[in-house]
């Protein structure tokens, strides 16, 4: 018989079925073991950017030039990283383990270059460079201004 | 003639033949559990071409010119080239169209465009409008990853919900004679949106619009699904296959042992870090015209219900917010004696 049950179930009950579904049986990322890569992949980076540090201090670079010493490589590492097509990886397995750190932003530069190289060097790379880090440098750079007003009227 | 059954089918009396396929996959889908069933694998998914784009262009003019030299036929015999793919503009049927002497429709079903275009196909044939017919489509991974998400390189983490895009192009050459597999009814489907917003549970999305049309196909012609060796869904994944089998249930309609997923079935989820399948249009166009083509031809299915499933969003329309709209698309096809 045609339509013989359909007629009777409406879309309002199947729906209601669909979300039900949809909010009990969607499978959930193993939090803690994602932490715990993210923390010692994250942890891994510093130790190599303390390591470039201490290195760089050893070989008598002065002490207020360290920072940005040390940024340059670890910027430099992970550029490299993502363009032998190793960071991609190391993001999937350690989350924000891996973006967090300056080599994550590099990476967030540098993919998008790579990607877009075939649009040409004007309209690929340098206009898609930042579509990923833009906001952020926006953002970041946006706030501190914000923080450097107030700091300028309430010293304490 | 055909006639109209029912809400949203039609029925195809003129039995457009498949007479031939063909369809080319990337190197991942070749390492899957379907790779017995594809025409070629490549080795490189860059296809000996610049870009991810200009490779999936490729894939397509490849899959339709050999589908038609398979049945021994020219480009000029074909009255219509029906394909479509998920790029903007439709880049790929568009260029892969410039070098095919065939007048071309195309068409934009996301990837649902498999089921669609065989379903515009047998209605021009049922019309008498045409006696050759391709109905393609093709979609690429790399080149959808960087319209819809993130650069390639960029190191980021996969949802367990989310699918991974399939390399590949299917073709189906459409023709009136000869002893082949035979489309009988097709099922247009309604957009469907129940608020799913998440772009990576596109799967789950499509649901609501797989279900829809397969209850609407068997309202409208009276069938089950035990009537069916295999019902095959799109690209609905593992969880969108569990979702649908429990709705359908609603309906009464069990689905248990007559239902398969492409997008499920085309890779080894646990091997291949796939999570929740594949997708894309190339996902059920190539498993349309390999597994289950090759096995209604050796007699194991005689009769089949192909559902692509499309997810109609657009990059701009996630960023505005909006939800994600689902289509699915049924066309039924026989082949051998029918108990």
């Amino acid at each position: 018989m045609k339509g013989e049950y359909t007629m009777k179930v409406e879309e309002k009950t199947i729906r209601k079925k669909f979300n039900n579904l949809n909010s009990n049986k969607i499978p959930k990322p193993n939090l803690l073991l994602h932490c715990f890569n993210a923390f010692w992949v994250g942890g891994l980076i510093c130790v190599v950017g303390q390591f470039i540090s201490d290195f760089f201090s050893y070989i008598g670079v002065p002490k207020d030039e360290l920072g940005t010493s040390v940024s340059i490589v670890m910027v430099f590492l992970g550029a490299i990283l993502t363009g032998i097509g190793v960071y991609d990886k190391l993001g999937d397995f350690a989350g924000a383990g891996s973006v967090v750190p300056i080599t994550g932003f590099a990476n967030s530069i540098v993919s998008p270059a790579m990607e877009f190289k075939k649009e040409g060097f004007v309209f690929g790379v340098a206009a898609k460079m930042f579509t990923i880090a833009g906001p952020v440098l926006v953002y970041g750079i946006g706030s501190s201004v914000i923080v450097g007003i107030l700091y300028y009227f309430f010293r304490w | 003639m055909g006639r109209r059954i029912g809400v949203q089918t039609v029925e195809i009396e003129s039995k457009p033949r498949i007479i031939s396929t063909y369809n080319i996959v990337g190197p991942k889908e070749g390492q899957g559990p379907l790779s017995d069933y594809f025409d070629r694998i490549l080795e490189d998914d860059l296809n000996g071409t610049e870009s991810f784009e200009k490779a999936e262009t490729s894939l397509l003019y490849t899959a339709v010119s050999e589908s038609i030299k398979k049945a021994k036929l020219k480009e000029a015999d074909i009255n219509y080239l029906l394909a479509g793919d998920l790029l903007n503009q439709l880049f790929s049927s568009s260029f892969a169209a410039r070098d095919l002497n065939i007048p071309f429709i195309g068409l934009y079903g996301a990837c649902s465009t498999m089921a669609e275009s065989l379903s515009v196909g047998s209605m021009l044939m049922e019309g008498g409008f045409a006696n050759y017919v391709v109905a393609a489509t093709s979609s690429h991974f790399s080149s959808a990853e960087r319209q819809y998400r993130l650069p390639l390189e960029m190191g980021s983490q996969r949802a367990l919900t989310a699918q991974w895009t399939v390399t590949g192009s299917g073709a189906m050459v459409l023709g009136r004679k000869g002893d082949f597999p035979y489309v009988t009814h097709c099922t247009i489907g309604k957009v469907k949106d129940y608020a799913i917003t998440d772009v990576n549970n596109m799967g789950v999305a499509m649901v609501p619009a797989a279900v829809d049309t397969i209850k609407q196909h068997f309202v409208d012609t009276g069938r089950k699904p035990s009537d069916y060796d295999i019902i095959a869904t799109g690209d609905l994944g593992k969880l969108g296959r569990q979702f649908t089998e429990e709705l359908l249930l609603e309906y009464k309609y069990d689905m248990k042992g007559h239902y398969m997923d492409c997008g499920e079935e085309i890779f080894d989820a646990q091997k291949q870090g796939t999570n929740a399948g594949g997708s894309g249009c190339g996902c059920s166009a190539v498993v349309a015209t390999g597994y289950l083509y090759r096995n209604m031809l050796m007699g194991k299915f005689k009769r089949i219900l192909l559902v692509s499933t499309g997810a109609l969003l657009s990059p701009t329309s996630s960023l505005q917010g909006e939800s994600i709209p689902g289509i699915a698309h049924a066309v039924s096809i026989e082949f051998g004696v029918i108990k």
